[in-house]
């Protein structure tokens, strides 16, 4: 009986085994990335339009081979470099990335000191972008790539309920928390809206312009009572925001539906609000605070995974710091050159918009740059999200600042510690792991 | 034996006529709600569908409106074009057949000879067996996958459809198996074992008697594997790398591009399991059309 | 012919002795392949994930993550909101899956066409059903938009202070995504009802729920008990639907092992949250064979 099953099993697979044949024919798989013979993948352009065109850019202006341009988010990114890297199978070439997605990376990048930064410089890289790229290390582990930053985006309608004698170009947060309340009230629903989805980066806006701005610090000052004081202001402006803000991811979206009038985000995030009818727009710089214009500097990299073909990935970065590739990409995707480059005078109209709201911010009396987190690794994300914590526990579970602050400073040191960090700008680099103040 | 309709209603029932129409008329009402019940559940079913087909077919301006047309009144093929010539789309579409495919006839192969096992034969650790079974089903995709994705990559099988179909089918074998285990249940064991008394060796019985029996099952069990690897995300985004499948590719080009475009590729992903199921269709009806004695 | 007979087909598995010996090896030859398979697949995957969750990065042996686990302050609300959605999701959904079989059951007019459409969100993927149902529940959405429509006010389904409508909203997008399944396996479990059955009790003036009651239930248990443990356990498994609708205001178990794993760069919390869901699933799956098969045993008596 054994024989005769096992023949019959056989039978039974081999009319499965022709189903399976077919299967196999395609199980080579077909390729989804455009196919090039060089393979970059990157957290950037992951729009699909932005995508197309940036694929359409490096077929023009990368001539040493031909790229193809994978687009996934910084978790996947995270898993699939570690994990190949780990297994020394590499499928990619180069990494494309903010900082902050670059972080967790570290040690599974080349160092390319001696293989690019002498490029970077003639290209005209400015030595503390470069610094940047070290990531809290010793070594250069990424190239600056491309620039950007967080400004305001304001429907013309909203500027009725301005305040008395409040410049637009140049708003206090104080008059932000005005001007809010008053539209609010005169328009019977709220009109300012604020990035606090999944994957919105509201985050950066508690790190890189709410603590500046008020604390001149992040972490040194983070439960000063200054600080208290603009977590305090970050309660009352929410207060004065459209509530479904806790599902907007990218801005420009309810921007262009007209469900909220006005918003913070990142300039890539926001050019799709002004798109269609430019004239009805105007883009300005972040408020200053009692300390000055507090704002994130936006940093794109380059990077090469450990074991890869650094000689090709080379020759392909030293492409990308063209200027015609850079302002290229600033036309068409509202990304900023990192060399020196000189700016066409006719830009598309909503990057024209964009660029003069981010030169004035960078321009403006008081600005205090703040960098995204550096050194801390695999912990960025942690305390990114203590900051999200924080947001979540005093603005939409209403806990009082003055408690909910204090009970976090902990938890940051830890991750300070975990991470060794030493502290970056705008708090004063001082000696061993930065400390909470 | 016989009973007459009107036993029910007893002795109310005097006059002849009323005798014959009752019933009737309420057999007519029952009828009627019945299909009012059919129409409801179907418009809750079916309206969301095309609610998100119109919102594809839509400008992006139309998006913006409020309210909302419930017709398409923004008529426009953009956002579907745009997202139809990205890169990869149709690549993806070939590889998420072939991942479906290889993981229909895998899972098909490897779980029905054990949900026959389960069906027909009490076999020492077969409670064990079967929760085993569920507790692989029970860890989340993303813990299974990273692990797997490093043993992949040591042996190749790394951005393959291949290392796809072998997630896949461990995905869906507990379903699988718990599926036909139930369609084996179902088929009579006094047909088996008629078959086997005139002469039919085991397997004899299965192929000739059990099988075709329980052929629309294993189908309803097949287009179940098939759509849940169809659909399956988290899992292919981290096993491939440029050879994705099309949820994966939806998702990494889509992801983040304006809600105008997800909506076009939401659609563009559920067409064609909707032509799928189409297809299928016969199969499910079989399972309560036919009868089995 | 008794209802006994044919139902529970597995009673009858224990036969004379001799018939015995010989069943127990094809038994386990047919199980084999799928045990390799499985063991191959997860064995690894599961042994990796049990040492994340206890080592701490040096390699030595330690709680903190599963201190961290639940110390999170999306903990709670996380595993309130799986409990609360399965508990009332799954009975809700078996309810209407069955009402809709029974439904086709009387064979209504053009009921391939109503089991045909019954059946597409089984072909659905959860990214897209997250999207449909996002634009019907959004501010501005196809909802408030038949609201406005007809001159009511309009209403915030999905912000994060209504945690009513917020649940709401997720129930009716899983309640539309999951319900074919539980539907098709009904289905097929019908399949096995022999008509005469449903005859007989009627010939015997058995009403409609009489029959529901002691006929065909009884003979769908096996069906429902496939479905309802399956359902359970791939309904701790979805949260790319509630994402979809509400962000993060609507955590679930397994977003949160998302979140733990990717945008907080943790395996070792996750992998804390991966047990923990393997460990609840595991536990609800005994606790309902245990309750079917008493409840089966007492029906004998």
């Amino acid at each position: 009986m054994k024989a005769k099953l096992t023949l019959s099993r056989r039978a039974l697979f081999g009319t499965s085994a022709a189903v399976a044949a077919t299967g196999t024919l395609a199980a080579c798989g077909a390729s989804t990335s455009g196919g090039g013979d060089f393979a970059m993948i990157s957290t950037q352009f992951t729009p699909v339009e932005e995508k197309q065109r940036f694929e359409e850019i490096l077929s023009e202006h990368v001539s040493t081979t031909s790229v193809s341009y994978t687009t996934m988010t910084a978790p996947e990114m995270l898993t699939q470099v570690t994990s190949q890297v780990g297994s020394g199978n590499l499928q990619f070439g180069l990494i494309g990335g903010l900082h902050g997605d670059l972080q967790p990376l570290a040690e599974n990048l080349e160092d390319i000191d001696e293989a690019l930064v002498e490029t970077a410089r003639a290209a005209g890289i400015a030595e503390d972008l470069l610094e940047l790229g070290k990531l809290g290390g010793e070594t250069t582990k990424y190239i600056p790539w491309m620039q950007a930053s967080y400004v305001m985006a304001v429907n013309k309608k909203a500027l009725e309920w301005l305040p008395e004698g409040a410049d637009v170009n140049a708003l206090t947060y104080e008059q932000v928390l005005e001007w809010a309340t008053a539209a609010n009230e005169a328009n019977g629903s709220p009109v300012f809206g604020f990035p606090a989805g999944p994957k919105g980066l509201y985050h950066r806006f508690f790190q890189g312009f709410q603590l500046p701005s008020f604390t001149g610090g992040v972490i040194t000052t983070f439960q000063s009572p200054e600080a208290i004081e603009s977590w305090q202001w970050m309660k009352d402006f929410w207060a004065q925001c459209n509530p479904s803000s806790t599902n907007y991811d990218f801005m420009q979206e309810p921007l262009a539906s007209g469900e909220v009038l006005v918003a913070w985000d990142h300039v890539a995030r926001l050019v799709g609000a002004p798109q269609d009818n430019p004239d009805d727009w105007v883009m300005v710089p972040s408020p200053t605070g009692p300390q000055g214009l507090g704002y994130m500097l936006v940093i794109g990299g380059l990077a090469i995974p450990k074991g890869g073909d650094v000689e090709t990935a080379a020759q392909v970065i030293e492409e990308f710091l063209k200027p015609e590739m850079q302002i290229a990409t600033l036309e068409k995707n509202a990304f900023f050159p990192v060399v020196e480059a000189e700016i066409p005078s006719e830009l598309p109209p909503a990057i024209q918009l964009e660029f003069d709201a981010v030169n004035a911010q960078q321009g403006a009396d008081g600005a205090i740059v703040a960098l995204p987190p550096v050194g801390l690794g695999e912990q960025d994300g942690e305390l990114s999200q203590v900051f999200k914590d924080c947001f979540a526990e005093i603005c939409l579970d209403g806990g009082d600042p003055g408690t909910v602050i204090p009970g976090k400073a902990e938890q940051v040191q830890t991750l300070l510690d975990t991470a060794e960090a030493s502290c970056w700008d705008p708090d004063p680099a001082g000696d061993g792991v930065c400390q909470v103040g | 034996m016989t009973s007459r309709p009107d036993t029910e209603h007893g002795t109310a029932t005097t006059a002849p006529i009323e005798v014959d129409k009752r019933p009737l008329r309420r057999h007519q009402f029952n009828r009627a709600l019945i299909q009012l019940a059919c129409i409801l559940i179907s418009l809750f079913m079916v309206v969301p569908i095309y609610l998100i087909t119109i919102s594809a077919f839509s400008t992006r301006q139309g998006l913006n409106e409020f309210p909302q047309p419930l017709w398409p009144k923004n008529f426009s093929t953009e956002t579907m074009a745009t997202f139809l010539n990205s890169t990869g789309i149709l690549a993806a579409t070939l590889n998420s057949l072939t991942v479906g495919i290889g993981t229909l006839v895998l899972a098909s192969l490897v779980g029905a000879p054990a949900g026959y096992a389960i069906a027909r034969f009490a076999f020492r650790g077969k409670d064990p067996y079967q929760l085993f079974l569920l507790f692989t089903r029970a860890l989340p995709i993303v813990v299974l996958s990273i692990p797997l994705a490093q043993v992949f990559l040591a042996t190749g099988l790394y951005d393959q459809p291949i290392g796809v179909i072998l997630l896949h089918t461990a995905l869906s074998l507990p379903t699988t198996i718990l599926i036909t285990s139930s369609v084996f249940l179902s088929v009579p064991i006094d047909a088996e074992e008629a078959a086997r008394i005139f002469g039919c060796t085991p397997v004899g019985a299965f192929l000739r008697v059990v099988l075709p029996l329980a052929l629309p099952g294993i189908a309803a069990s097949a287009i179940f594997t098939f759509v849940t690897s169809w659909n399956e995300v988290l899992g292919a985004t981290i096993l491939t790398f440029s050879n994705r499948t099309l949820p994966a590719q939806v998702l990494s080009t889509l992801g983040d591009s304006p809600v105008a475009f997800r909506f076009a590729g939401g659609l563009a992903m559920i067409i064609p399991s909707i032509i799928f199921i189409a297809i299928m269709r016969k199969y499910l009806l079989n399972m309560w059309g036919t009868t089995i004695r | 012919m008794s209802v006994s007979t044919t139902a529970p087909a597995k009673e009858r598995a224990p036969q004379p002795s001799p018939s015995r010996a010989r069943k127990r090896s094809p038994a386990l030859l047919l199980i084999l392949p799928s045990l390799i398979f499985m063991l191959l697949l997860f064995a690894y995957p599961l042994a990796q994930g049990i040492i994340t969750a206890f080592s701490d990065p040096s390699g030595g042996f330690t709680l903190g993550h599963w201190e961290r686990m639940v110390g999170d302050n999306k903990f709670i609300p996380a595993l309130r909101n799986t409990m609360l959605l399965i508990v009332v999701l799954i009975p809700l959904q078996f309810a209407f899956a069955l009402a809709m079989a029974l439904l086709l059951q009387e064979k209504p007019r053009l009921s391939g066409m109503y089991f045909y459409f019954w059946a597409i969100p089984l072909a659905v993927s959860d990214l897209a059903a997250g999207l449909v149902w996002l634009s019907i529940f959004q501010d501005r959405g196809y909802l408030n938009s038949v609201l406005d429509g007809v001159g009511l006010p309009v209403v915030s389904w999905l912000h994060y202070e209504n945690t009513t409508t917020m649940f709401i909203a997720v129930l009716c997008a899983e309640l539309w995504r999951a319900t074919s399944l539980v539907l098709v396996i009904v289905v097929s479990g019908m399949q096995g009802i022999p008509k005469d059955y449903a005859e007989a009790a009627a010939v015997f003036n058995a009403n409609y729920w009489k029959r529901l009651r002691h006929v065909i239930l009884p003979l769908l248990k096996p069906s429902l008990q496939v479905a309802l443990i399956l359902r359970t356990i791939l309904a701790f498994q979805t949260f790319a639907v509630a994402q979809a609708l509400t962000g993060e205001n609507f955590p679930l178990l397994v977003g949160e092992t998302y979140r733990w794993y990717n945008f907080l760069t943790n395996p070792y919390v996750a992998s804390a949250y991966a047990l923990l869901i393997l460990g609840i699933s595991m536990v609800t799956a005994v606790v309902y064979l245990r309750v079917l098969r008493d409840q089966s045993q007492v029906g004998k008596r």
